[in-house]
């Protein structure tokens, strides 16, 4: 019901036009900062220890680059970064539906004769979809690059293994799949934390509540959907 | 003018409002009063349709509010306009990003007409060079006024004010309520307002509803309130020590 009443009684392009744009500004350019370091400590992470646990001499050292390269683009950037997103925007949404609907911002919305929920929420659930792909991909890059910077500083890895080890045995579809993870984790993320913060009641510390509720349950969701995208476009 | 026909709402086992039915006119402010807890603002919710009812009814000049269809309800609601409790002010607008708002969604006015409308909103609510200040940055009294500049900038034909005087002080509470009074008079709409303060009461209340226990138990004016001959109305009215010395004398 909530998301069917998106797409009811809605208001001119133009207005969603310049929302979706500013949703966007805070979503995109509010979580970059955040994104870039979380990946960039991710990459490096996963080099120093793939490198540790690389205990063969027979074992080519390209090989940490394309381990690092398939864990990022795979696992690490589309979902650890959805949960650093469910916890920074998904609770920022909550936290502003909900306050919005305690201090009567929401009723005066609906008293003007404007459907709230598609006021309100369309623009951030489109806006997650269009700026979330675009973070993972973000975070990829710097995942990688933070790789190539522990690996070679610390000399586990030479420049030129990592490259060769990134290019080697390339497969396109593990990047289709991760943006595919990415879209349908940005829908459950903005979907879910504003359904939480839409939908609160009573004062200050249930607007609390609702923020703990919506990344809680987004986190949830997204670790569920994580699996079952896996099991549907991986198994073989 | 708008009609209400024995609404009914129980949250739960509690019933709040029991049948509770009433015209109220054009032209001047129609108030609804009683002591907290009583249904007031349950049965103004009800009116506006942020609540739905059990059962009962609301006409605006003969129009079926709750059974129409969902395009006839939204063409009522955009002839309201309301001022609520707080303010309800958009946090993160401006004062005049909030008075434009109505005009920004719901017309497709030219943007100077639009300036000109939000300046003459404000000037008519008193309030002048604030159209820059953030909600945050304006006072109680303010906001109450910035409130109402936003629900008369488009021209509503139902004007419903939620305890407009609460948490102002008594000069402040009478200026917000001339102010209600003009505009309803000036506009010609049919205004609706809860409150419990003898002060607006006394000062303009023409025509009144009495709520007691969630039912309609009085209707009158501030004029024949302190001889109705209803023990609730009069406990409720000269609970106030003023009124209490009124009546001794």
């Amino acid at each position: 019901m909530f998301l069917g009443n998106l797409f009811t009684n809605r208001e001119t392009f133009k207005t969603y036009y310049k929302l979706v744009l500013e949703e966007c500004i805070s979503i995109g350019l509010g979580s970059l900062f955040l994104v870039a370091l979380v990946s960039t400590f991710m990459g490096a992470v996963t080099t120093v220890q793939t490198a540790y646990n690389m205990v063969s001499d027979f074992i080519p050292n390209y090989v940490i680059s394309q381990v690092v390269r398939e864990m990022i683009v795979l696992e690490l950037a589309p979902t650890i970064i959805a949960v650093i997103y469910a916890g920074k925007v998904g609770s920022s949404m909550a936290g502003g539906l909900g306050t919005m609907r305690i201090t009567e911002q929401i009723d005066a919305l609906e008293v003007m004769g404007i459907n709230s929920i598609s006021y309100l929420v369309l623009p951030k659930i489109t806006a997650s979809i269009m700026m979330y792909p675009l973070l993972v991909i973000i975070a990829g890059v710097c995942g990688m690059l933070g790789g190539y910077l522990a690996g070679t500083l610390t000399g586990i890895i030479t420049p030129t293994d990592y490259v060769y080890g990134l290019r080697s045995s390339y497969n396109e579809f593990t990047v289709i799949f991760a943006l595919i993870k990415s879209v349908v984790f940005a829908f459950l993320v903005a979907s879910i934390s504003s359904y939480k913060g839409y939908y609160t009641q009573g004062g200050a510390l249930e607007v609390g509540v609702s923020t703990t509720q919506a990344v809680t349950t987004s986190v949830i969701a997204v670790l569920i959907a994580d699996y079952l995208l896996a099991q549907l476009l991986l198994a073989k | 003018m708008i009609k209400i026909q024995d609404i009914t709402k129980s949250f739960g086992d509690k019933l709040v409002l029991s049948e509770v039915s009433g015209v109220f006119e054009k032209g001047k402010p129609n108030l609804i009063i009683g002591a907290s807890g009583t249904g007031k603002s349950v049965l103004l919710k009800c009116i506006v349709g942020l609540i739905k009812p059990d059962h009962g009814q609301a006409f605006y000049d003969g129009r079926d509010f709750y059974d129409s269809d969902r395009t006839t309800k939204t063409e009522i609601r955009r002839e309201m306009g309301m001022l609520f409790q707080g303010g309800a002010l958009f946090d993160s607008k401006t004062v005049e990003q909030n008075v434009r708002f109505p005009l920004d969604v719901l017309t497709k006015m030219p943007r100077s007409e639009k300036a000109d409308r939000v300046n003459f909103c404000l000037k008519r609510v008193g309030l002048e060079n604030v159209n820059s200040k953030m909600p945050s940055e304006i006072s109680g009294g303010m906001k109450k006024r910035v409130g109402i500049a936003r629900a008369i900038v488009n021209n509503p034909n139902y004007l419903f004010c939620d305890e407009p005087n609460s948490g102002l002080d008594p000069q402040t509470s009478i200026l917000i309520d001339e102010l209600i009074q003009d505009i309803s008079e000036d506009l010609d709409i049919t205004t609706i307002v809860v409150t419990h303060d003898m002060n607006s009461v006394m000062g303009i209340g023409e025509r009144i509803m009495f709520i007691y226990k969630g039912q309609n138990v009085w209707v009158g004016t501030n004029k024949d309130i302190t001889h109705s001959g209803v023990k609730e109305l009069d406990d409720f009215v000269f609970a106030n020590k003023v009124m209490n010395s009124l009546r001794s004398k």
